[in-house]
Parts: structure tokens; C-alpha cells; sequence
């Protein structure tokens, strides 16, 4: 599989932007679409649109079908123990508030902790401080050093016989740095305390199994992974999803409603409250079996050495300040954010942006992590499989230019 | 003769209209960004930010025999252009001058649909802060 055969899959990489060629290096924040998902979804609403899990007619069938499918697909894809435990949702963030607040209800009392790390994006932030302050818990915040590497260490310090969960990045959207999630659940394991891994960009990147690393919940989008916008998992254990109240009521995830009392389906319907996201939760099918196929050696190969190019060119020029370096034992996935001494990271996207080249500037949705290295924003490239050694010559040129019009 | 607002306004609607690229009518943008009058640190406070920039604005003023004289800075340069143009137009102007302008040569330079739609909301901010100022002064 090479790089010239995959973007022949990704009608939006022969666009125009202003009359040049798209550079896309804003995969990070949401990556393309695929014409096997774009059809699934065309061929979802134009054949098989009707209300999945209630009517008895084909047309409600073959919509369910579909959908529950996925769910199959999703198990196997990261390797979950059974299909009641995942949980379609719209995204990474409904994930992890679905967590939050049910975890607050079920299991966290006044005083008790929870623990996220410094790297992590607001939503793997905020819905915890909204649940420690609707339940008078506290969150407790797990350092990353001046390279951006976590400082699993301190987890001996900051775990006590309060802590409730550990709420932890697989990969940070902003340093790149793939964790050591294995290390981490066992010690926190070790203490009794489960673990949610957020997945968002570890899905993208790293082969992913649940059982294997043991984490209790691992959350992630499916925009990110060339699925539709709007899609979603939550992999939760069992004993957690079964112990848990509902999150939203009404729609199928009832078992019989009364005005003396309500009972619940069983998990995970539980949790899927009103119309599901039937034409997009099927497009995961598709988009994970590329996911798959992405995972092939060569490609591979090809994909570390437009890495290894962009960290040479970048880390080679002396304006330039990179975030997240990894330390021997850490592995890097190909995204750089990046600070130009003397240029702002705005003026750097606006120029960028008008030869062509998307890129992402500003906080990444991860303010406490521009705070720990003292600016106000970054420059942040993200890659996908289907960009070329060709855009990142173009991109490292562009940079040259745009920070020459700047200074 | 000192210039009218719209002579100055069409002064720069013209200038625009000599660049074919926005990659050059960026160039502009930096070129009047950099040559825009120091504006103390001093004056760099929260109160005299603009909101809704994503990138910060500070923008002063002081009223003189009747006219409203701008400063400015912003730590991204294109920012700092474009604040600077609104300077050049507005500042020295009177509250009713300011008033009964449309900022119409905004649009006529293009410069609002050329701007991502952050940015463009912080344009808006700081059209909305000009005007406040001379709402406030009048």
C-alpha cells in the first residue's frame, strides 16, 4: 500500500484553496473522509433511512442491522471482552461526560479524588471539575515535565486512599507523546483505582486493546478516525456500566416507563438515549477497516520518514521551539507544535493558510497545557497517512517564507 | 486641506485594490502593523482589551479639542494591521464623524470575508469598541 493509491480514496485531497493545491495538516483536530464512508452514509440515508431499534418494518431492520454491526466491528477493533460494552455516543467529549457524571452519581462522595493529567485536552477536564464540584471532590492534577513527558512518578504521590479515578490522554493533542498507559493502569490498579484512558488521537495512531492494557474506560471520536462527525464510543467495563445510572433518559433506553417509576434497558442501550446517530455510527465500519489497512508496513515506513523530515527541518531551525520531545522510551506521533521566536502563531496560520496549507493555531483546546510552557498559543501540524513527503517540503518552504514576511 | 473619513476610507479601498493575492494584501497588512505607533507597556491591562479578538488588542484613546485619538497594539501582526488601518481611518475624527460612518469600507476592501471567521468576529469586536468611544464621547 502506498501513499499514491490512498489518496485516491480521499476526494477532498484534490481540492483547491485559493487556487492551490490543499495541504492538509489539521488531522489532529478532525481528519478527511474517505469516499467508503461518505458512501456508507449516502447509501445509509438514500436506502436504508428509518428509526433503528423500534419499528418492525425492513427498511427499521436493515438500519439496525447496520448500526448494531458496528458495535461488532467497534468490539473487535480494539479488542473489547463484549459487545454490551460499547457505548455510541457523538464524540470523545460525550464520552467522557457520560463517565464523569455517572461515575460522580454512582461512586464519588464529598472529599473524594480524582486525578487528570496536565497534557490533557478540556474534555478530559472539564466534565471532571463540573462533577468534583457538584460532589465536593477534588481534582488533582498529575504534572508533565519541560519536554512534555508525563511524570508517571508522581501518580505515588498524588494517589491516595481517596482517589476514585484516574482520568488520562493515551496521546496529548498538542505534545504528540504516546503514554505509557500499561504503566500507569497497573500502578493505579495496584491502588484500586480504575483508569479512563481518552483516546481521541491514541485511536488514530496505536493499535488499541482494552483487554490488554486493562484500562476501565477508553474514549474516542470517530471525525478523527475518517469516520462521520458527530460518532462516537465509549468502552467501559462492564461491572462499571452496569453499576451506573442512566445518563440522559427517554427514547429506547428504557425497559418499561410508568409515572410510579421507569426501569431500565440493559447496558449498553442504557445509555443511548433518544435517535442514534444511525447514518453516521455505521460509517465507522468502513473507516475502521482503513484504519486497519493503514497499518501496513510500508506505508508505515513512508509515514516515520516524512516524520523524520518535518523534526529535522523544524527542530534544525534555531526560531523554532518544539513541544513534546519524547525521551527514549517514548514514541512520537507524526504532529509538531511548535512556537516561532519573533513570529505569532496566528499570522503564521493566516499566511498558511493563504498558500494552500491548513494548519492549527491557538490553544488546541488545551489551555493549562499553553500555561505550563508560558505562551498564549502554538502552531500545531498534524499528519494522516495521505500526506507526502512532497506537502511537507512544500510546508517547510511555505514556513520559511511566511515567517520571512513576518520578521 | 486635511482629508474627509471617506477620502481616507477610499484611500485605502484603493491601495487594497492594487494587490491581486491576499498573500500581498497580508504583506500590507504587516507593513502597516509594524509601523504602527509604539503603544506603552504600561497600557497593556485587562480593561483595555478588546473582547472577542482571539489574539489580544489593546486599544486606548484620548479626546483632544473635540477629536478622539486612537492607540493600539496586539501581539500578532496581522492583528495589529488591521487595528492600525482602523486607526488611520478613525483616529483625529470627531465622535460625530466616527458616528455617522457605515465602516462600510470594510467590505469594500474585502477584508472581513478574507479573514477566518475568529478573526472576523474580532474585527467586529473592534469596530463595536471604535464606535463605543464615540458614542461615549459625543
Amino acid at each position: 500500500m502506498n501513499v499514491e493509491n490512498i489518496r485516491n480514496l480521499f476526494p477532498q485531497l484534490s481540492e483547491k484553496v485559493y487556487g492551490k493545491d490543499l495541504v492538509y495538516f489539521d488531522n489532529a483536530a478532525t481528519s478527511l473522509r474517505p469516499l467508503t464512508v461518505i458512501n456508507k452514509w449516502t447509501d445509509i440515508s438514500s436506502r436504508h433511512n428509518a428509526n433503528i431499534h423500534r419499528a418492525v418494518h425492513k427498511t427499521a431492520v436493515d438500519a439496525t442491522e447496520e448500526y448494531e454491526s458496528t458495535r461488532d466491528a467497534v468490539k473487535d477493533f480494539i479488542n473489547a471482552g463484549s459487545r454490551e460494552e460499547i457505548v455510541f455516543t457523538s464524540g470523545t467529549t460525550a464520552s467522557v461526560n457520560l463517565v464523569a457524571f455517572c461515575f460522580g452519581e454512582s461512586l464519588i462522595e464529598e472529599g473524594d479524588e480524582v486525578i487528570v493529567s496536565e497534557e490533557e485536552h478540556h474534555s478530559n477536564i472539564v466534565p471532571w471539575q463540573m462533577m468534583c464540584q457538584r460532589k465536593g471532590a477534588v481534582l488533582k492534577v498529575l504534572p508533565i515535565d519541560d519536554d512534555g513527558c508525563m511524570m508517571i512518578g508522581e501518580l505515588e504521590r498524588l494517589c491516595t486512599s481517596r482517589t476514585k479515578i484516574v482520568a488520562v490522554a493515551q496521546i496529548s493533542n498538542v505534545l504528540g507523546l504516546v503514554n505509557p498507559l500499561k504503566e500507569i493502569i497497573t500502578f493505579c490498579h495496584s491502588k484500586g483505582v480504575p483508569v479512563l484512558v481518552d483516546g481521541a488521537q491514541g485511536i488514530v495512531h496505536e493499535s488499541v486493546d482494552v483487554q490488554d492494557i486493562d484500562c476501565d474506560f477508553y474514549a474516542f471520536s470517530g471525525h478523527k478516525i475518517y469516520a462521520a462527525p458527530g460518532t462516537g464510543v465509549l468502552y467501559g467495563k462492564k461491572k462499571f456500566l452496569e453499576k451506573f445510572p442512566p445518563y440522559m433518559g427517554g427514547g429506547e433506553m428504557i425497559e418499561s416507563v410508568k409515572f410510579s417509576g421507569t426501569t431500565y434497558a440493559p447496558v449498553p442501550v442504557k445509555f443511548e438515549a433518544g435517535t442514534q446517530n444511525f447514518a453516521g455510527i455505521p460509517t465507522l465500519k468502513p473507516a475502521l477497516e482503513l484504519a486497519n489497512k493503514f497499518k501496513d508496513k510500508e506505508l508505515s515506513e513512508y509515514v516515520a520518514s516524512v516524520s523524520e523530515y518535518l523534526d529535522y527541518k523544524l527542530a534544525g531551525n534555531p526560531r523554532i521551539h518544539i513541544y513534546g520531545k519524547p525521551d527514549a522510551n517514548l514514541k512520537k506521533i507524526p504532529l509538531f507544535s511548535f512556537s516561532v521566536e519573533g513570529a505569532h502563531h496566528e499570522d503564521l496560520a493566516l499566511i498558511l493558510d493563504k498558500m494552500g496549507i491548513a494548519v492549527r493555531s491557538g490553544q488546541m483546546c488545551a489551555e493549562p497545557v499553553m500555561d505550563r510552557f508560558g505562551v498564549s498559543g502554538m502552531l500545531r501540524i498534524s499528519l494522516a497517512p495521505y500526506n507526502t513527503m512532497e506537502e511537507a517540503e512544500y510546508f517547510i518552504k511555505s514556513l520559511d517564507k511566511a515567517i520571512g514576511m513576518l520578521i | 486641506m486635511e482629508k474627509t473619513l471617506q477620502e481616507v476610507e477610499n484611500d485605502f479601498v484603493e491601495e487594497f485594490s492594487m494587490y491581486d493575492e491576499w498573500l500581498d494584501k497580508y504583506e500590507y497588512l504587516i507593513d502597516l502593523g509594524k509601523n504602527l505607533r509604539p503603544y506603552p507597556e504600561s497600557g497593556k491591562t485587562d480593561d483595555k482589551l478588546v473582547r472577542g479578538c482571539q489574539s489580544r488588542v489593546w486599544l486606548d484613546y484620548k479626546v483632544e479639542n473635540g477629536r478622539i485619538y486612537f492607540t493600539a497594539d496586539s501581539d500578532a501582526i496581522i492583528t495589529k494591521g488591521i487595528i492600525s488601518l482602523l486607526i488611520s481611518v478613525y483616529s483625529g475624527r470627531t465622535p460625530g464623524e466616527i458616528l455617522s460612518d457605515d465602516f462600510s469600507f470594510i467590505n469594500r476592501i474585502g477584508l472581513k470575508e478574507n479573514l477566518s471567521p475568529t478573526r472576523a468576529n474580532g474585527l467586529v469586536s473592534m469596530i463595536a469598541t471604535i464606535k463605543a468611544v464615540a458614542e461615549e464621547n459625543s
